[in-house]
């Protein structure tokens, strides 16, 4: 029954187009294999395209005694010693070949007076570490890997949405898809998966994330067997726009931050010096997020409740010049010239740190086939990311996993695909059509993202988290009872409806993980409990599906070794 | 509550019709905003393309008002609002659903272009005045506004002859990157159409990124076109050593 399908077969199957994908599918293609590249967008509009601030790599262009080990050092205290140590280390030393190899594909950053990559101070390192284009860091990034791949020929199929991963046996072998134009199903034939489908923001009201965002992968790994790890840490971004209304979220980068911009409260206070007078504004997202919010919540915010963010105290050609695209969004979108007065921010949903449990050095989950990188893998970031190291993330992951997963497809064979889980796959994508009268998918993302705004957000405690997961069940029942309206032609009612099923998935991961983690660490901000325990300091919490339920236990964090631990006793 | 009244394209390849919504306006809000809360409230079905609603990934391009923009830097409080807002797809690409279009033939023109390739001996060591210009044209983000306006496309429908302001900007980066080793020059004269070009800038004027596309990526491409096959003096020298001028 599968041959009334399109098909079609690759060594290597990338869901997602953004940095991590298309980095994963270069190296895969470099290997002689070949790459499909499956994406929800057309190409070159992945979230990757947002990214603002920079790459975070210790390439020592203006501060020369930067090194890897102190941003293994960074990276490691940023995330509060939570993080795969070995992810950490192997990032640390290898971002700063990503980057150069980036600089080799064409990309053109800013430069340094002696024409070296120039790099700029961001949150929690130590040195000037990110390697930048003004404020579209992540612009450039994707044009350059969309480029190389397009010339190295891997095929990508755009505006196509993976509904279900095949599996034979244990391994994962091939994806059902749709074409969101027609509406028709594609199958994929697949030695090897990796799951490059980022984050989860769209679960919350106030994000910065954009419509992709809605933990796709996770679900489509979690469902095949793979495990999630670290699912209590997203991380609010310390500044969001907050006014105009329509604008609440939108990004507004650390980049603010790190060319010298000041945080101020209502009375004029620089109210850093309070919360981390050694680090200020520059310190951990973490950290400023919830300065942010407790200065609002105490009355000190502003007119719209945020705190004033200020760069305007340098010349105005330098701010243009940094920070073009912060300067037309304040003025186009909020009547606001950054270079004469502050800007008004708040917390948003930005990046989430937990994700699909992989191994360091292959991206190789816990299900033979399927590889994760990226901000939809877990590890690398502990319980709270430093600004800068998503991008170098990417890179560095993304060429892991498609080293790995391009090895893996040269060991196998391809599977044909199982007709009754093809089958299972299309009904239940097709079931929202069945059914007439219900609600439409719009509403039930509405409660869901003022639920998860409401109660799982930058503060938690065990009674909101218990609410959360009450309302998500009544999410679930709502949920299998709406409707969507219109044919399947480019239909985005029907593709929030199945979205919807991923972001209560991820949801309830992020309130069960939440709910359990009786400490505050990084990200992860307990009102009950707003200490770090030492013995949760050595746990990663790890989601799986057991039969129709979601389980959950703790794993042992891995052991350091001692050069290691000598690199984090040191203090600089 | 204030409202508008949207009028929205709504169809497909066959044609369609506009169709009138009522959305209560916020502060500050944008025609994007419009459509999506006609998407959450009144037809979930409308098709429209979107990803990061800040201007950065040029996805949500459209007509508004008869002006091809993005929905999501166009404030609704900067349009007359005793008339209904007329949202259309871009008229240079074929429609596929409401205000969705067809937009691949811009991925086969890029397809065509040479990719960077580093000259021999690149060093890596270069300046920012070396870079300056070239980021001009990185900043595009893929919008297809420009595509959409200029007459060879949209009213010539020279998409088999012509590559576009999009990619004379693209190549324009390639060209002036000063690590780069090949020339274009062929490409534009003789699959790109960079002749057909009558510098009228509606191309400019539409660009979100500001690029200065006519003047800093056009002109020269076609300076470079005219110095390299029309140069008299090159002209004669190719005659005597017999060589291509690659």
């Amino acid at each position: 029954m599968t041959d009334k399908f399109e098909t079609h077969e690759h060594d290597v199957l990338v869901i997602g187009a953004g940095g991590a994908g298309l980095r994963a599918a270069i190296e895969a293609l470099a290997q002689g294999v070949s790459v499909g590249v499956v994406c929800k967008s057309l190409l070159g509009k992945a979230h990757t395209v947002m990214a603002e601030g920079g790459i975070a790599a210790a390439m020592a262009n203006v501060d020369p005694a930067d090194d890897w080990r102190t941003h293994f050092r960074d990276t490691m205290r940023g995330g509060k010693l939570l993080n795969n140590w070995r992810m950490a280390q192997l990032h640390a030393q290898e971002a700063p070949d990503r980057v150069r190899e980036l600089e080799q594909w064409g990309a053109l950053f800013d430069r340094t007076a002696d024409g070296q990559i120039l790099q700029r101070a961001f949150g929690g390192h130590t040195f000037k570490r990110l390697c930048h284009v003004g404020d579209r860091t992540g612009l450039e990034m994707i044009r350059t890997l969309q480029d190389r791949g397009v010339q190295q020929g891997f095929d990508v199929y755009m505006e196509c949405t993976v509904v279900a991963l095949l599996k034979d046996g244990a391994r994962c072998s091939g994806a059902l898809a749709y074409w969101r134009e027609q509406g028709r199903f594609v199958l994929f034939k697949a030695k090897s998966v990796v799951i490059a489908t980022g984050g989860i923001g769209k679960a919350w009201r106030i994000t910065s994330n954009s419509w992709e965002y809605t933990g796709d992968g996770m679900a489509l790994a979690y469902k095949a067997g793979a495990e999630l790890m670290d699912m209590e840490f997203v991380q609010f971004h310390p500044t969001g726009m907050v006014w105009p209304p329509g604008v609440q979220g939108l990004l507004v980068t650390e980049a603010v931050r790190g060319e010298g911009g000041i945080l101020r409260n209502k009375t004029g206070e620089r109210f850093m010096e309070r919360y981390d007078p050694k680090r200020m504004e520059l310190s951990t997202r973490d950290v400023v997020a919830r300065s942010i919010y407790t200065e609002v919540r105490e009355g000190r915010g502003t007119e719209h409740g945020g705190a004033f963010l200020d760069i305007s105290h340098k010349p105005a050609e330098y701010v243009k010049r940094k920070l073009p695209s912060m300067y037309h969004q304040f003025k186009e979108l909020a009547d606001v010239d950054i270079t004469k007065g502050p800007m008004e921010v708040g917390p948003t949903c930005h990046y989430m740190m937990g994700g699909i449990r992989v191994e360091a050095e292959t991206a190789q989950t816990t299900v033979p086939g399927l590889f994760a990188a990226g901000e939809a893998a877990a590890g690398l970031h502990g319980s709270n990311r430093l600004g800068g190291n998503s991008l170098s993330d990417l890179l560095v992951f993304g060429r892991r996993a498609g080293l790995a997963a391009a090895k893996h497809a040269k060991e196998v064979s391809f599977a044909a695909p199982d007709p009754a889980q093809v089958e299972r796959a299309e009904q239940e994508a097709l079931a929202p059509f069945q059914r007439q009268t219900g609600e439409s998918p719009y509403a039930i993302h509405r409660d869901l993202q003022e639920v998860m705004q409401n109660l799982v957000g930058i503060y938690r405690n065990r009674e909101d988290v218990q609410r959360a997961l009450g309302e998500l069940e009544k999410f679930k029942q709502r949920l299998s009872l709406a409707s969507v309206e219109g044919t399947r032609m480019f239909n985005p009612g029907w593709h929030l409806a199945l979205e919807m099923k991923a972001m209560l998935t991820v949801a309830e991961a992020v309130a069960k993980s939440a709910l359990v983690r009786e400490e505050s660490r990084g990200a992860h901000s307990r009102i009950d409990f707003p200490d770090l325990d030492a013995a949760w300091g050595t746990k990663n919490n790890i989601i799986w599906q057991d039969g129709d339920a979601m389980a959950l236990r703790q794993n042992p964090t891995p052991e350091l070794p001692p050069e290691l631990k000598q690199i984090l006793a040191e203090d600089k | 509550m204030a409202e508008a009244t949207m009028q929205i394209f709504r169809g497909g390849p066959d044609g369609g019709k506009p169709v009138e919504y009522r959305v209560p306006i916020a502060p500050g809000m944008v025609v994007l905003d419009a459509l999506h809360y006609i998407q959450g409230h009144l037809a979930p079905d409308l098709a429209v393309r979107w990803n990061c609603k800040a201007g950065k990934c040029g996805s949500c391009s459209a007509e508004v008002n008869g002006r091809p923009r993005l929905t999501c830097k166009t404030r609704i409080d900067s349009l007359p609002l005793d008339k209904p807002i007329v949202v259309n797809p871009m008229k240079s690409f074929p429609v596929i659903k409401d205000l969705v279009t067809d937009v691949s033939w811009n991925y086969q023109v890029n397809k065509k272009i040479p990719p960077f390739q580093p000259r021999a001996g690149a060093t890596w060591k270069f300046y920012q005045e070396d870079v300056d210009r070239p980021q001009e044209f990185r900043k595009c983000i893929e919008c297809f506004l420009c595509q959409n306006v200029c007459h060879v496309l949209r009213d010539h429908d020279k998409k088999e002859q012509f590559g576009g302001p999009r990619f004379f900007v693209r190549i324009a980066g390639l060209e002036m990157h000063p690590m780069d080793g090949v020339s274009r020059v062929k490409l534009l004269r003789d699959e790109m159409g960079l002749g057909l070009c009558n510098i009228t800038k509606c191309c400019t004027e539409v660009c979100p990124e500001e690029i200065h596309i006519t003047d800093n990526a056009i002109i020269p491409l076609k300076e470079r076109v005219v110095d390299q096959f029309y140069d008299p003096l090159v002209w004669i020298a190719r005659k005597i050593t017999g060589t291509t001028g690659r």
